[in-house]
């Protein structure tokens, strides 16, 4: 066991866990943060993604050894009342069916949205070929991730009242 | 969302009438007890509480309407579509509209369950009429304390109208009085020209918290005291443990017990990922029992030889020897899939607290009532002293349905023997090396043709094993499902099928039968089209002369996607129809193939299911099922060694990515008839239409799933 400090969601964190912990299991088991999913265990279907220090990583996979010192920020710490873009665009295109994807597909999106303003269709399928749906809302997802594009522009150039 | 019992019972003011529903009346279930680990469970034969009102709605003094859904929820969307029929008879304002999760209750429900695409099919008419029997109480306790005849009010969006004064009062403040009131029978719905609601492509009331973590699914469960558990099944099915070596794994911190159970070995520890990991730790020697033997390639050959033999006929035209005999040209194939994994996102799980006098379960299951008989069956308590909550799913598909309630009865067993609360996880590995898969199956084909070549005889042999599993020897509709009722107007038409099972656990799988027979089938079509020279679309228009809707939709997609027309250089499309559900539809794949690459462009489909409800949630649902279907035509393939699984996560099961997805073009066919089912119609057709086209591009024939894009060169 050791004590492990970070910063979650923007506030100071310390857990006492097995350092070889993944974080995901920290976050849902011990932290009670249950929005970051669980999927495969092997970093091969996205569904813990979270982000440390803004980029988009497997937290199933990530020792929480790895995460001390650093900013983590989960589907919980994203925004608040559903305010992110990519939040905004999937309420709007009704994006999720089972939903359980969700939470990774929206922190990967949200990590290239934070680095590529503009994503091609290309790009979007680079980001996040790593995340499975199995209820198929790809198509839902690219169009979404589009709008979400345009919606942090407005937000840019102060047009996007909302 | 779910509602229990207390906050049921606590639900006050306003108007909460209760309404009939019907069981699943005009669609076949297979009624036979089914056998679980667990002792037999009678199928889904649970009659209606007799003349008692069994599903209710609520109007609250501050206009909210809120509907108790039934069903539960696991990517379909219910409970949007279920409020937009309460909604649009009720006439109240879809913004004041709010759905909650109705507990488990035979008395008051009779069965609940969620499966066969039957949500809409079973509430069409009882929300309805609920809908409209409370809008007219409201009426009717406007009508009495303005003092003047019903039959001057109207209802807008939430208000009773005096027509003639102008005069209005909200439902909410109707409400109280209009509880007091009987309950009308026999009133007149609306006509489908004035539908406001129905039809509409209104946003899904459950999107805001599945995109901010809070929808709680099975897996996000946590009771205080809880302990975490994983557990150890023999990687062979059938067998158990013979020796149990735990010490290595009681030894890590965290770890509370090892206990044997009906399924395996499970450890109990304070957090998932101990449990996951001393479960690893366990040394166990398993008696591999008799299925150790059994390989993909024995059970293939098995296959080959059962169809050989003798079968049982499932569906009969004419005489199809003399048809065979007669026709001008017979041509012959065999066709064969492989097991698959449902490889829900979510891997199970449930969570349970047994104590001695009542017990708790949260489980993301379609079947809530078989796993309440299940869970009262074993722990001895009454039905009604368990509290049974359903949670979000994270995909269903079939595998949390009630034969597949074993990772209910994990922890419940649990539970039993801790004495304190339990949520069984299970890793991805054990999600898909132990599942009840969409069974392999094989048919073999003999077509005739005419002499001016159109195909006017099919014999169908088909071996599968028997499922649902409970009645060796005798036919299994779900094993023939799509192939003995094909719309198809053979003058000579056989399907006979003949039991071909291993020890390889089956089930039902997103359109169970339909999934497989609708690749033979609309394949074998294209092959008879082929070989007498005809066009494929051309073809299936001539056997369709008494369906119209199919006939309907095979049309619509051939215009939208320009079928016949020149495509795009090294584009070429493939067709297939689907009929499943109480739902028609047709696909038109386009496909390239570049140095052996395989790559789905766009898929057009056009889609019949009656009155649409929701036109977004029916897109999704037929996108959705066409990436479902095309994951498993393109990768999906579950293979057996020494009796064992050999995939086991995503590496080696690889399922649809985005960058494979389709462009997908739906249209959906206007139409009056009640609604069929959505959730698992698309899903059949993608294949043969993706394999089709594979033809029409390369002229090589794909007789057995999943495609091996490398012999496409």
């Amino acid at each position: 066991m050791a004590s492990i400090e970070f910063n979650l969601n923007g506030k100071a964190q310390t857990v006492d866990a097995n350092p070889a912990m993944p974080l995901l299991w920290v976050l849902r088991d011990l932290l009670g943060l249950t929005g970051t999913k669980f999927g495969c265990g092997m970093a091969l279907c996205g569904a813990c993604t979270v982000h440390v220090n803004g980029i988009a990583v497997r937290s199933c996979t990530m020792q929480i050894s790895n995460v001390a010192g650093k900013n983590v920020t989960t589907i919980e710490g994203i925004s608040t009342g559903a305010s992110h873009p990519i939040q905004q665009a999937w309420i709007e295109l009704d994006v999720p069916q089972c939903g359980y994807c969700q939470s990774g597909q929206i922190m990967s999106a949200a990590a290239l949205l934070a680095k590529n303003t503009k994503p091609s269709d290309a790009d979007i399928d680079q980001a996040l070929r790593g995340n499975i749906c199995r209820c198929g809302t790809y198509d839902d997802i690219r169009r979404a991730v589009h709008r979400a594009a345009e919606i942090a522009s407005q937000d840019r150039s102060g047009g996007g009242a909302r | 969302m779910t509602l229990d019992r207390r906050e049921f019972l606590e639900i006050g003011a306003g108007l909460i009438i209760g309404f009939a529903l019907p069981q699943y009346t005009g669609v076949r279930i297979e009624d036979a007890p089914y056998p679980t680990l667990y002792g037999p469970f009678p199928a889904m034969q649970i009659p209606p509480p007799d003349g008692k009102p069994s599903a209710y709605i609520q109007i609250a003094k501050d206009e909210r309407v809120t509907l108790f859904v039934t069903r539960a929820e696991m990517g379909q969307g219910v409970t949007t579509s279920c409020s937009q029929i309460l909604a649009e008879e009720l006439d109240c304002d879809w913004k004041n509209v709010r759905a909650r999760f109705a507990p488990v209750d035979t008395s008051l429900y009779g069965y609940q369950g969620t499966v066969g695409s039957l949500s809409i099919r079973t509430m069409w008419n009882p929300l309805r009429e609920a809908g409209a029997a409370a809008r007219q109480m409201l009426i009717d306790a406007a009508a009495q304390q303005w003092g003047v005849d019903r039959s001057r009010c109207h209802t807008e969006s939430g208000f009773v109208v005096d027509s003639s004064s102008g005069k209005r009062l909200s439902y909410g403040i109707l409400a109280e009085t209009a509880a007091k009131l009987p309950v009308p029978v026999n009133v007149p719905l609306k006509n489908r020209s004035e539908y406001r609601i129905i039809g509409q492509p209104f946003n899904r009331l459950d999107t805001r918290e599945k995109i901010t973590g809070i929808a709680q699914f099975g897996m996000d469960v946590r009771v205080p005291g809880m302990l975490y558990a994983a557990v150890a099944r023999c990687p062979v099915f059938g067998g158990k443990p013979a020796n149990v070596d735990a010490t290595k794994a009681k030894a890590m911190p965290g770890v509370k017990e090892v206990v044997q159970i009906a399924t395996g070995v499970g450890v109990l520890a304070e957090n998932s990922w101990v449990a996951m990991q001393a479960c690893r730790a366990l040394e166990v020697k398993w008696d591999e029992g008799a299925g150790s033997s059994l390989t993909t390639a024995g059970i293939s050959a098995m296959f080959a030889s059962r169809a050989k033999q003798d079968g049982i006929e499932a569906r009969k035209e004419g005489d199809v020897h003399a048809g065979l005999a007669k026709a001008l040209k017979t041509i012959e194939a065999s066709y064969e899939v492989p097991f698959l994994a449902h490889a829900t996102m979510e891997p199970m799980n449930c969570t349970a607290d047994v104590r001695s006098n009542s017990c708790t379960v949260w489980a993301p299951t379609q079947c809530m009532t078989d796993a309440r008989n299940m869970t009262a069956a074993m722990t001895g308590l009454a039905p009604e002293k368990i509290d049974f909550r359903v949670t979000y799913m994270g995909g269903g598909f079939g595998r949390r349905g009630n034969y597949e309630l074993d990772f209910i009865g994990e922890a419940v067993e649990l539970s039993k023997h801790a004495r304190s609360p339990v949520k069984v996880v299970w890793s991805r590995e054990d999600d898909m090396q132990h599942d009840f898969y969409r069974p392999a199956a094989y048919v073999q084909f003999t077509g005739g043709l005419d002499t001016q070549g159109w195909p006017v005889a099919l014999y169908a042999r088909v071996a599968c094993p028997a499922f649902p599993p409970g009645r060796p020897g005798a036919m299994s509709n779900t094993a023939v499902a799509g192939l003995r009722d094909l719309h198809y107007e053979f003058p000579d038409l056989l399907v006979d099928y003949r039991a071909a099972d291993t020890t390889v656990p089956v089930s039902f799988w997103r359109a169970p039968g339909a999934n497989q027979n609708t690749f033979f089938l609309e394949s074998f079509l294209d092959e008879m089209a082929a070989a007498g020279g005809k066009d494929p679309v051309e073809a299936r228009r001539r056997l369709l002369g008494k369906t119209p809707r199919l006939l309907g939709v095979l049309n619509l997609a051939a215009a939208k996607a320009n079928w016949g027309k020149p495509l795009p250089a090294g584009r070429f499309q493939g067709v297939a129809l689907g009929s499943n559900v109480g739902s028609f539809n047709a696909q038109i794949a386009e496909i390239s193939i570049t140095n052996g690459r395989l790559r789905v462009h766009r898929v057009v489909c056009a889609f019949d299911c009656g009155q649409p409800i929701n036109p977004l949630i029916l897109r999704q649902q037929i996108a959705g099922g066409i990436a479902f279907g095309l994951a498993a035509a393109l990768k999906g393939e579950i293979t057996i060694d020494r009796g064992r699984v050999q995939q086991a996560n995503f590496n080696t099961y690889d399922v649809l990515r985005i960058d494979e997805m389709p462009s997908v073009e739906v249209y959906i066919v206007p139409s009056v008839e009640s609604p069929g089912g959505a959730g698992e119609a698309s899903v059949p057709a993608i294949a043969p239409a993706v394999t089709n086209a594979i033809f029409a591009a390369a002229r090589k024939r794909i007789r057995k799933l999943p495609i091996r894009t490398g012999s496409l060169v």
